[in-house]
């Protein structure tokens, strides 16, 4: 049903987790994939996975906080591919503190990687969707963007940042029919999320209405819609997909 | 009218959407041509693609007239 033939698309943490599935079903819906990681083993495990899966497309080396280093992904993908027109950015660390004992380090590196990077991602795409009078820009933001939580005041602030920064950019730029969305994942059973204690998890479960994890296709879903034509009508929107955990 | 003038007055024509009796030399490209900012933005990438060369932020936002394009294209040209 959703068939996104032709577009290149850009999705950046592709070796595991939530970006892997982002990147698969985009590529199962026929678009070019380019899924980037922060390492060569991180960048040949996606395109051996693409291969595996019958998609078009190569996983690259990214450091998400390094301009030169996106300057240099964004020519080759022009020059090897044509303009990206789907661009999302998925890739994110954590450095859970408490405050108190939050290093300065901490805050700027989860700032950098995580929010800084949407900047320079977007921007760099955003010339190639420009000409090409189309594009989706697609962030993935986090349920704690919203609710806040306890021991994670950078990412959180991170996190809200996008918001902020896609409904900023939406008003700029619609009229170049170019939509700008995050989705916000609750809790998704993923290597972030087994870091959790057994309590912790159990404690989180009982907050959520549909009583489980999510799963990282759960999120790729939703990521799917709002790059196809389906979404086309949906800009500066964050579509939470949680569980129920939180309701906007 | 030289090459150069022809060719930036094409682009204006071309991005703004504007009928070429319009693009006069002093005409402004905001008060008289209608653009808004990002029309401004995207001007220039047109420029920096038709004479293939990269115009810096800070020239950019000078050039707000269609004579202040075809100045900046011939103080410019290798």
């Amino acid at each position: 049903m959703i068939n996104l033939e032709g577009k290149v698309t850009l999705v950046t943490g592709a070796s595991r987790g939530i970006g892997k599935a982002i990147a698969e079903s985009l590529g199962k819906a026929g678009a070019t994939v380019i899924g980037t990681a922060t390492s060569e083993s991180g960048a040949n495990s996606i395109s051996a996975y693409f291969k595996e899966a019958g998609i078009n497309g190569v996983g690259k080396v990214l450091n998400v906080t390094d301009t030169d280093s996106i300057d240099g992904l964004i020519k080759d993908i022009n020059s090897e591919f044509g303009a990206v027109t789907i661009l999302v950015n998925n890739a994110g660390i954590t450095r859970d503190n408490l405050m108190l004992r939050m290093k300065e380090d901490e805050w700027n590196d989860i700032i950098s990687t995580n929010l800084t990077s949407v900047y320079r991602l977007s921007k760099a795409c955003l010339k190639g969707m420009m000409k090409a009078k189309q594009g989706r820009i697609i962030s993935i933001s986090s349920v704690v963007g919203a609710t806040g939580n306890a021991g994670q005041a950078n990412y959180a602030a991170a996190k809200a940042g996008v918001v902020g920064f896609t409904k900023s950019l939406a008003q700029e730029i619609g009229s170049r029919g170019i939509t700008v969305n995050v989705v916000a994942p609750g809790f998704i059973d993923t290597d972030m999320t087994r870091e959790l204690s057994d309590d912790q998890r159990n404690a989180l479960l009982t907050n959520i209405p549909l009583g489980k994890l999510g799963q990282s296709e759960d999120i790729a879903n939703a990521v799917l819609f709002l790059s196809s034509d389906m979404g086309a009508y949906i800009s500066g929107e964050t579509l939470h997909v949680n569980g129920g955990m939180y309701m906007s | 009218m030289s090459d150069v003038e022809a060719r930036v007055k094409g682009v204006v024509v071309e991005q703004l959407g504007v009928d070429e009796s319009e693009v006069t030399n002093a005409a402004s490209f905001v008060d008289d041509l209608g653009a808004d900012s990002l029309d401004t933005v995207e001007l220039v990438m047109a420029l920096e693609e038709e004479f293939g060369t990269e115009i810096p932020d800070e020239e950019a936002e000078k050039i707000t007239t269609v004579q202040l394009a075809i100045d900046y294209v011939n103080n410019n040209q290798g």
